[in-house]
């Protein structure tokens, strides 16, 4: 392994600023940040606990058709949908917003300029997100998977991320740190490629849409990429940050992390044709698409050697910050999450698994524990910074985490064995009947699979209420924090328990 | 040292190739697909939906049925679609191009519904199904659409569209009264009923065939 130049390393790093200049230049910075990132954290919590309403009531939905059945707006269709489009856009897209631009400010040393313009785009961004649920709801739905919002939401959608993006840009131009630390080129990279997916799947699906199936590749090709050149760079930037942060050591290797970054970069964005294995779209995209899929396996393993090597010899600090709890579960799900996804591009497997809940699984491995769980872990480091007090209960935090942790563990693994059953059933009934689960080579019945499915769907719902738990005490303390007066003097961070031989930096 | 529009450039570039791979280059290849005017018949397929089930598409697409229900059939040998009579043959992309909203879907929750118009004729067994899943269909877990028709007073002659006698017993609406689908749900079903892919293109008529298949025939002959 190549070390890189020790200059290089310390002046590429955030957990080397130690000096008293620049800490007191950060607390410049992320005072500049307050109140657009209390706005957008604060609406993020907000559609998180809306999120989440809609996602209990789908999920017992599922396994109980007739809950709340003679509501129209509340039915599956559109409370999934309405789910959906709230954790992504609503909550999502808000901390993402928030976590994404203040990383910015502080890696560039670069105080936030306008803070007013940034506001106004958040506030247009969840107006356009309320008209696009409220819409979904009233029966105004597009039916376009990731792009369910209406027409008369999505253009405000799009002009609120331009100013948010364009801020980001003028930020990092504004900086004063010499060098490009790994986290920015990820957040750079999101902030350029997201408004490019957005508007060319809005143009060839809604406004001028293509001819047949051209518009699924499309629709796909966004889709995959909403996660795999947004959310992914902007939590992986996150964990780039705190991992290191809140060790106060380096990351592991620099190289490793461009390779990670570049490799990412060039087969992610060719993945997303894999949700189409075996549809009516050209062979040889396909092939591609899974192609891609599998060369995701050396950014991800990559990336999860560079974080590993991190931590090691650290672990024992996850028993006290949370953030780094937080973060370290995320990051950990996301190697998970996408080994996983690359082996579901394998045409064997996609033949057992496409079509299933398993694949409901794998995206909630990947949207909630990895990135929302890195957004949580940020959130807690971040609000503490910007207020300038600390979170009122360390056992809220606790809560939080192991109803989460454990709610989603539960809730993959239940999606993944029902789906997986579902899956032979119904796509390959003679593999089924090779492993006993069916007397023939004949398909069974389609109402027989569905009713060998309702267990694990009921555990997706002892899961969801589960993760409301993890919320509701999240959101709880969000509110206190704000709420609690301000300390007279700066106290050390909220930890689990007070580490016996550790002196705690603030910063 | 100031990498950034290299950084930037890479950047660029990254998306530009699969924009270009997956958006543009099928685009180009088979964007402008055209419709078969088949002589014998008289007619080009596939045919243009007609206005009432185009209307119902738009309520299919309103109730989100796609997150349970694909519109794809796959080829024999790949999943069970043909064997689960979800279509004769696989669906191919001429299937689709008149259709300004492609709804491929990607999870089978429920059955694949691109035939669903030549397996499940009866328009009698749509409405009850609508209405209710559990009485043609006990044990599903799709949810009721009750909301999609309208109990009302019977005034005068009783609607001939009404479905309230074919209900269990206590489902039923009290005496002089008849339940009878909306102007949504009939042509909800009238959607339904247009979806079939019976047509045989020139391309799905040598497309893959199991090979296993094709030696078991030859068997038999």
């Amino acid at each position: 392994m190549m070390v890189p130049a020790p200059s290089l390393a310390t002046s590429l790093n955030p957990a080397t600023s130690t000096a008293e200049v620049k800490r007191a230049e950060l607390r410049e910075i992320d005072a500049s940040t307050k109140w657009p990132a209390l706005f957008l954290l604060g609406s993020a919590v907000g559609w998180l606990l809306i999120g989440t309403v809609f996602a209990l009531i789908s999920s017992f939905k599922m396994h109980s058709p007739e809950f709340l059945g003679n509501y129209e707006w509340l039915t599956f269709g559109r409370a999934r949908t309405a789910h959906l489009n709230a954790v992504v856009y609503g909550w999502s897209v808000n901390a993402s917003f928030a976590v994404a631009f203040w990383l910015m400010a502080r890696l560039s040393r670069s105080v936030l300029r306008h803070s007013g313009l940034l506001i106004v785009a958040a506030v247009f961004w969840n107006v356009g997100v309320t008209l696009g649920i409220y819409g979904i709801l009233a029966g105004d739905s597009t039916s376009i998977e990731w792009l369910e919002m209406p027409l008369y939401a999505t253009p405000l959608l799009f002009l609120a991320y331009a100013l948010v993006g364009a801020w980001a840009i003028i930020t990092f131009r504004f900086g004063k740190s010499p060098h490009i630390y790994v986290s920015q080129w990820y957040i750079l990279a999101a902030l350029f490629w997201f408004p490019w997916l957005y508007s060319v799947a809005e143009i060839m699906i809604v406004f001028t849409p293509a001819r047949g199936t051209v518009q699924a590749l499309v629709n796909w090709w966004f889709a995959h990429n909403v996660l795999g050149l947004w959310f992914t760079p902007i939590g992986l930037a996150a964990v780039y940050y705190f991992l290191p942060k809140v060790l106060g050591k380096p990351i592991h290797s620099y190289y490793l992390s461009v390779l990670g970054f570049w490799s990412l970069a060039i087969f992610y964005n060719w993945a997303g044709v894999h949700h189409l294995i075996g549809g009516p779209v050209p062979a040889w995209v396909q092939s591609a698409g899974i192609a891609a899929s599998f060369m995701m396996v050396v950014p991800v393993i990559v990336v999860a050697i560079n974080h590993h090597m991190t931590m090691v010899g650290s672990f024992n600090a996850l028993k006290y910050s949370p953030t780094l709890r937080f973060i370290v579960f995320g990051a950990v799900s996301y190697t998970l999450a996408s080994l996983q996804g690359s082996s579901m591009a394998i045409r064997s497997w996609a033949e057992v698994t496409h079509f299933t809940h398993y694949t409901v699984g794998h995206s909630h491995i990947g949207m909630y524990a990895f990135f929302t769980m890195v957004m949580f872990g940020s959130i807690y480091y971040i609000m503490p910074r910007i207020l300038l007090k600390e979170w009122p209960s360390a056992t809220l935090i606790s809560v939080h985490f192991w109803a989460t942790a454990v709610g989603v563990i539960i809730y993959v693994v239940g999606l993944s064995i029902g789906g997986v059953l579902e899956g032979l059933l119904m796509n390959t009934p003679v593999l089924a009947h090779k492993l006993g689960l069916q007397p023939t080579d004949d398909p069974v019945p389609f109402l027989d699979i569905v009713r060998r499915t309702i267990p694990y769907l009921v555990s997706r719902s002892v899961a969801g209420v589960l993760m409301t738990v993890g919320h509701i005490a999240f959101a709880i303390n969000f509110a206190w924090i704000i709420i609690r007066s301000t300390q007279p003097a700066a106290s050390a961070p909220t930890l689990f328990r007070s580490p016996p031989d550790m002196e705690v930096a603030a910063q | 040292m100031n990498r950034a529009p290299l950084i930037f450039l890479g950047i660029f570039f990254a998306l530009a190739f699969s924009w270009t791979g997956i958006v543009l280059t099928n685009q180009i290849s088979y964007g402008s697909l055209q419709p078969v005017y088949d002589e014998t018949e008289g007619k080009s397929f596939p045919q243009q939906t007609p206005g009432l089930a185009a209307r119902g598409k738009l309520v299919y697409q309103d109730l989100g049925c796609i997150y349970c229900h694909s519109q794809q059939v796959r080829r024999p040998g790949y999943g069970a679609d043909i064997e689960r009579g979800w279509g004769e043959r696989q669906s191919v992309p001429r299937d689709y191009i008149r259709e300004s909203r492609v709804l491929l879907g990607s999870m089978r929750t429920g059955p694949d519904l691109r035939n669903i118009g030549a397996r499940q004729t009866d328009r009698t067994w749509q409405y009850l199904h609508l209405y209710d899943p559990q009485i043609t269909s006990a044990g599903s877990i799709m949810p009721p659409h009750r909301f999609l028709f309208e109990t009302r007073k019977i005034i005068g002659q009783p609607s001939p569209k009404a479905i309230q006698d074919k209900l269990p017993a206590s489902a039923r609406p009290p005496a002089g009264y008849e339940i009878v689908p909306t102007e949504r749900a009939e042509s909800l079903v009238a959607y339904l009923l247009s979806l079939k892919d019976t047509y045989a293109y020139p391309e799905t008529k040598n497309v893959y065939v199991e090979p296993a298949a094709e030696a078991g025939k030859e068997e038999k002959k």
